[in-house]
């Protein structure tokens, strides 16, 4: 299914990358997981799009990356900022809107930024951020750096207009951004053929003229090479690429859409489930022998303490004193 | 001091804010091997190289983001829209991403954007291309909104723009591109955002205005002179943040308000200053504030129309009159 060969080989898992990758995709899971019950107690208010299902698509694309690379995402971003290397406890005292937030509790869940590891947001409308993006590759290559910026979407920003504009630019200027599509086969509750023509979306890249591939995006291994190559041909020469990362969402929508259930059928989500990217990682991990159940036990328990901490982090942080309201509206 | 039209003092600016600070750079369509549509941007790409005068496709969302983007790696653009009435189609880059960033993300990602180009009523272009583009813009907080009356103010207050650290909306006029004026040579003159000029002094009412309509209440102004009415002109210039203290300063001076807006009258800048006068100067008015704006309809091609449209001498003269008189 990819449009471009393989130039180099795929990842050779060791003990220490499985256990990285693994770890990542459970803390992503379980801080997901703790922020649906914090969100059933009250604790979190608003929208919240959970990203359970999906792990293995932030955590083998961030792999590719560098510290100084840049990412950013939807408003189903919490794994995409967490891969990157935020702080759990600052990103769980956003969702409680506290002022150890990353945003000092202004943002919220679908708006998490962190300067610190150069994730450039959470945006909510649909697509707008692919110029962002676009952006932030055409300020690398102005300045004569070889940072690449890694762009998440879902399928719902494809029949954006914003979507086919970034596509354009970046391939016009020759811009380093990944476009990662996470193709989760709904836009809510739209399933994908019946909001576009083409359904195969890496197939837009050819439209454009620049390297497009899909990848099983349940595979954290395959996603990591595929989006290696891109990271590096985004580096090397500056070439766009267009990823599409076929994965699917284990929970509804958001937290107001429980079950995802009026637009897809039990049996679905109960096959798609089989697929679940950390068991089949965690399975292949020990059937390769770089990873012992103790070692698989042992990443659990630590995210199992991550997570907790985390919400005990956020519910000692207090609420944004009031003057907050007027700050960060201008800068001075 | 130097004498030369508004459209070259833009231009000058933008020349010597890139030749001051390699992070800013001008981007949008034509604005480079066209010289750009009203010719603002003229002779730049030969300065200053296609790295930094970039021609875009048109995509007015897409370039638009762009310049958001690139803000954040912490770069300064200056975003044209050929005329501002296609920047609707960059409404939600500009109220969505550029305005809140920085709110959004705590004062980690200030966004030093500069989105400039002609809006306001011009000559028989009809609905599409010809109206008053403002008001979709200042209701945002985290914009900061400017328009610019003068060459002077044109020059100082687009240097300002680019030097701010916050996006800025900067609308100017295809009628003044060649209305001439003395600019200053001072390659650091500014005039800080946020603050109003009284362009004629008076006694007897202040009129607020900005752009075309300022101009239309100068001449109304020494006409109504020789009746003995003294008109005082206050021209906000920056429409986010407002200079309230000027005009609210005006206003305690003469006891009476008439404010002047080209577009549609509804819910528009006239409305807010008039609440903002009756709000801080109630005890000093001695009449209610008069408001002359556009007809609550789109701009339309027929000149006689267009004429009826926005706001003439003769209609500002009588509310003018009538607040005088009362």
């Amino acid at each position: 299914m990819a449009q471009t060969k393989t130039a180099t080989p795929p990842t050779r898992l060791d003990a220490e990358l499985a256990r990285r990758l693994l770890t990542q995709m459970a803390l992503i899971r379980r801080f997901e997981e703790k922020a649906a019950e914090m969100y059933a107690l009250g604790k979190i208010g608003g929208f919240l799009h959970l990203y359970i299902g999906q792990e293995a698509v932030a955590v083998g694309a961030t792999s590719t990356l560098r510290p100084d690379d840049y990412a950013v995402s939807s408003y189903r971003e919490h794994g995409h900022c967490l891969a990157k290397g935020s702080d759990p406890r600052r990103v769980m005292a956003e969702l409680f809107g506290r002022v150890d937030g990353l945003s000092k509790g202004k943002g919220g869940s679908m708006h998490l930024f962190d300067r610190s590891v150069n994730f450039l947001g959470g945006h909510g409308i649909v697509g707008a951020h692919l110029p962002l993006a676009t952006g932030a590759g055409f300020a690398i290559k102005y300045q004569g750096g070889d940072q690449a910026v890694l762009c998440y979407f879902g399928d719902g920003a494809v029949p954006e207009g914003e979507f086919h504009e970034s596509m354009n630019l970046a391939a016009l200027w020759r811009l380093p951004v990944v476009f990662i599509c996470e193709n989760n086969r709904y836009a809510m509750g739209t399933a994908i053929h019946r909001a576009l023509a083409q359904t195969e979306i890496w197939r837009f890249a050819e439209t454009y003229g620049i390297p497009g591939e899909a990848v099983d995006g349940m595979d954290v291994l395959a996603v990591r090479d595929v989006v290696g190559r891109a990271v590096e041909r985004a580096r090397r020469d500056k070439t766009p690429t267009l990823v599409e990362a076929r994965t699917y969402r284990f929970r509804g929508h958001s937290m107001r859409d429980p079950a995802g259930s009026v637009y897809r059928t039990k049996e679905e989500v109960e096959r798609e489930k089989l697929r679940d990217p950390i068991a089949l990682f965690g399975d292949r991990a020990l059937k390769e022998g770089v990873l012992t159940e103790a070692d698989i036990r042992n990443v659990e328990k630590a995210v199992n303490d991550a997570a907790d901490e985390a919400v005990a982090f956020a519910e000692a942080s207090p609420e944004p004193p009031p003057e907050e309201l007027f700050t960060d509206v201008y800068k001075d | 001091m130097a004498v030369m039209t508004y459209r070259e003092a833009l231009n000058l600016a933008l020349r010597e804010e890139m030749r001051r600070d390699p992070r800013v750079f001008v981007m949008g369509e034509e604005v480079g091997l066209y010289d750009g549509a009203y010719k603002v941007t003229q002779g730049l790409l030969k300065e200053f190289g296609d790295k930094r005068i970039i021609d875009t496709p048109i995509c007015e969302s897409g370039f638009t983001g762009v310049g958001v983007g690139a803000a954040m790696l912490g770069l300064r653009p200056v975003i044209e829209m050929m005329t501002f009435n296609f920047s609707i189609l960059a409404l939600d880059q500009i109220v969505n991403s550029a305005a809140k960033m920085c709110y959004m993300s705590g004062g980690q990602y200030n966004i030093p954007l500069v989105v400039r180009g002609p809006g306001g009523p011009a000559a028989q272009l009809a609905a599409q291309h010809s109206q008053s583009m403002e008001t979709y813009f200042y209701h945002v907080p985290g914009l900061k909104v400017v328009r610019p009356s003068t060459p002077a103010d044109a020059k100082g207050l687009l240097k300002s723009a680019i030097r701010d650290d916050n996006p800025v909306i900067f609308i100017e006029a295809e009628t003044l591109y060649a209305v001439k004026g003395e600019v200053p040579d001072d390659p650091e003159f500014m005039i800080p955002l946020g603050q109003a000029v009284v362009r004629r002094e008076g006694t007897d009412v202040t009129v607020i205005a900005y752009m075309g309509m300022m101009y239309r209440a100068l001449e109304v102004a020494e006409e109504l002179a020789k009746e003995g009415i003294s008109v005082e002109i206050v021209d906000p210039r920056t429409l986010r943040p407002m200079d309230t203290e000027t005009i609210i300063g005006s206003v305690r001076k003469t006891h009476r308000a008439v404010v002047l807006e080209a577009g549609a009258g509804f819910a528009g800048m006239g409305s807010e200053i008039a609440a903002e006068i009756q709000e801080e100067a109630f005890d000093d008015l001695d009449a209610p504030v008069a408001r002359v704006t556009g007809e609550n309809a789109p701009m339309p091609y027929a000149k006689n129309l267009e004429l009826l449209k926005t706001p003439s001498k003769a209609k500002i003269a009588a509310a003018i009159r009538r607040v005088c008189n009362a």
